[in-house]
């Protein structure tokens, strides 16, 4: 099993999650935070003074999925929440150790 | 405005001194004088209340721009303030201010003596003029002047300032130093008779004199924690922005009322006339302070900027309320424009001289103040050049300097300003206890 967890542009959720359900996703979590990256957020300007916004808001999604499943979910995020301008964010994949479905006891793959 | 224009028609020995130049007495058989005298007072009503809810729109603009944790203390503030002017005013205030001829020193300062005593009301005594209006309805306007004036000093000292110590500089200004410098020219005192000096609705009177008590307050207060740090400055982002916005046109609605009723007559064909223009031209004016500020913002900056063009709408009205019966609506919505481009360029200019004004005060109505004070000579031939320059200079001396005064004496017996850790914990919970948006999780307290 691979934990992936992207950080996306917020906008991008609905278009992310439709994605990722056709591809037989069945669970995600989402949060939402702020950060920064290479580009160390902008700045704007207020009552006439420029200031930074060092952190900018993202979502960051946590899905775990089968291991064979991994590489298509990682393709979807990236396709879908790609539009080519600085601050589109970041995927990564971890390996799972184990799962479990609190309320089955179910667990490996089957309770994902 | 009111009694100045009964005290300079009594001076005048004549009937009531309304803009001769644009009452057109119009073929028609008149009102008999019971009606005039009921008109009239229905006018100081109307516009006493449409004054008195500029109290709400000062509240919600200055809510929407300060910080999420110092919201629930700017309320308590403002509802303090109207209410203690209200008691202030009565107490000492309006004797101070229409001293009649009542004068411990004449044209300067009004004898009180009777202390809190309002005439009595009603026309059966002879209290009441019977070209005028009604005691009771004159006063009640008239207060509501005096509460917007305490109202403009609480948002430039917003989020470090202590409650008490607010209150009772409000108490002062409310009782003593506003009441003594209207009496100058309203009360029919000297900057009245001796310098002719013009300003129909208080650009001078109420919103200079308002700017420059929150320019003391927020000299001798400082600015706040984090603001100017490291020779930069760091905008500190208000609360809520639709606040702001809906504070912004409840106090462009009780303009109407602040300016239209300081004609302060409507018994007669030119007077409901003349009052309609003021209404016109007032909201003429607003409209050009805003636009201006959209078009500046956006070639300045690149974007427009809301709490600034918000600025524009009031620069504008400040900017017509000195004279907004003779200009034509062109004319109206010129001078509001060069208030709003005023306040565009004052906002940065003040932060440059590290002077910290949360929401603009100072800009608004000082700086637009004197700018409306100016712009009479563009329309009104009654003005002279030195007539509005030397008042608006005795003036500003005489408030920044009793401000100053009394800043200073609150500071070194009570202190005015928060400890730091209250500061950064926000006045909600350090003066007031109760936060505005409990249940909204992580604030701006968090940051």
């Amino acid at each position: 099993m691979k934990l992936i967890i992207a950080i996306v542009k917020p906008f991008k959720l609905e278009e992310v999650r439709e994605a990722l359900t056709n591809i037989g996703v069945q669970g995600m979590l989402v949060s939402e935070g702020k950060g920064f990256g290479r580009q160390s957020g902008h700045t704007e300007i207020y009552r006439g003074a420029e200031y930074a916004v060092t952190f900018v808001p993202k979502l960051k999604l946590e899905i775990v999925v089968s291991d064979d499943l991994a590489a298509s979910v990682v393709d979807a995020i990236a396709t879908t929440a790609k539009t080519g301008r600085i601050g589109d964010g970041k995927i990564f994949t971890l390996n799972v150790e184990q799962a479990m479905r609190i309320r089955t006891d179910e667990t490996g793959p089957d309770a994902l | 405005m009111m009694k100045r224009s009964l005290f300079l028609s009594l001076a005048a020995g004549a009937a009531l001194a309304v803009s001769p130049a644009f009452a057109q007495e119009a073929a028609g058989t008149g009102l008999p004088a019971d009606g005039i005298w009921i008109m009239n007072t229905l006018l100081f009503l109307m516009g006493g209340f449409l004054v008195m809810f500029m109290a709400a729109g000062f509240c919600m603009l200055e809510v929407g721009l300060v910080r999420s944790k110092n919201v629930s203390m700017q309320c308590t503030k403002n509802i303090a303030l109207f209410s203690l002017a209200s008691v202030g005013y009565y107490l000492i205030g309006y004797t101070l201010m229409y001293p009649g001829d009542n004068w411990m020193h004449v044209g300067y300062l009004a004898s009180l003596d009777p202390f809190a005593q309002l005439e009595a009301v009603g026309l059966a005594d002879g209290a009441d003029a019977a070209d005028y209006a009604s005691t009771g309805s004159d006063f009640f306007f008239q207060l509501m002047f005096c509460a917007a004036t305490a109202s403009i000093v609480s948002g430039a000292l917003a989020e470090r300032i202590k409650l008490w110590p607010f209150l009772i500089f409000t108490f002062v200004l409310t009782a003593v130093i506003y009441p003594i410098q209207a009496s100058w020219k309203w009360g029919g005192g000297f900057l009245d008779t001796d310098y002719g000096f013009q300003d129909f609705a208080g650009s001078t009177v109420v919103h200079s004199v308002g700017g420059w008590a929150a320019l003391a307050g927020a000299l001798v207060l400082g600015s706040r924690m984090g603001k100017y740090k490291d020779g930069r400055v760091n905008p500190i982002p208000g609360s809520s922005m639709p606040l702001a916005t809906l504070g912004t046109f409840i106090l462009w609605l009780g303009w109407f009322g602040f300016n239209g009723g300081s004609q302060l007559a409507m018994g007669t064909l030119g007077d409901a006339g003349d009052v309609s223009r003021i209404f016109a031209n007032t909201n003429a004016a607003a409209a050009g302070g805003v636009l201006a500020a959209v078009l500046l913002t956006q070639v300045l900056y690149g974007k427009v900027d809301l709490t600034m063009v918000l600025n524009g709408a009031l620069a504008g009205l400040v900017s017509i309320t000195a004279e907004p019966l003779t200009p034509t609506i062109g004319v109206a919505s010129l001078i509001g424009a060069v208030g709003g481009i005023i306040v565009v360029f004052a906002v940065p200019l003040l932060d440059r001289l590290r002077i910290d004004d949360v929401v603009g005060a100072i800009p608004v109505h000082l700086f637009a103040g004197i700018w409306g004070t100016m712009a009479v000579l563009l329309t009104n031939t009654d003005a002279t050049l030195m007539g509005q320059v030397i008042p608006i200079a005795i003036v500003g001396a005489f408030v920044f300097g009793a401000s100053l005064v009394v800043w200073l004496v609150l500071r070194l017996t009570i202190g005015i300003r928060v400890t730091e850790e209250e500061e950064m914990m926000g006045l909600d919970a350090a003066e007031i206890g109760i936060e505005a948006y409990p249940e909204f999780g992580k604030g701006s307290q968090f940051m």
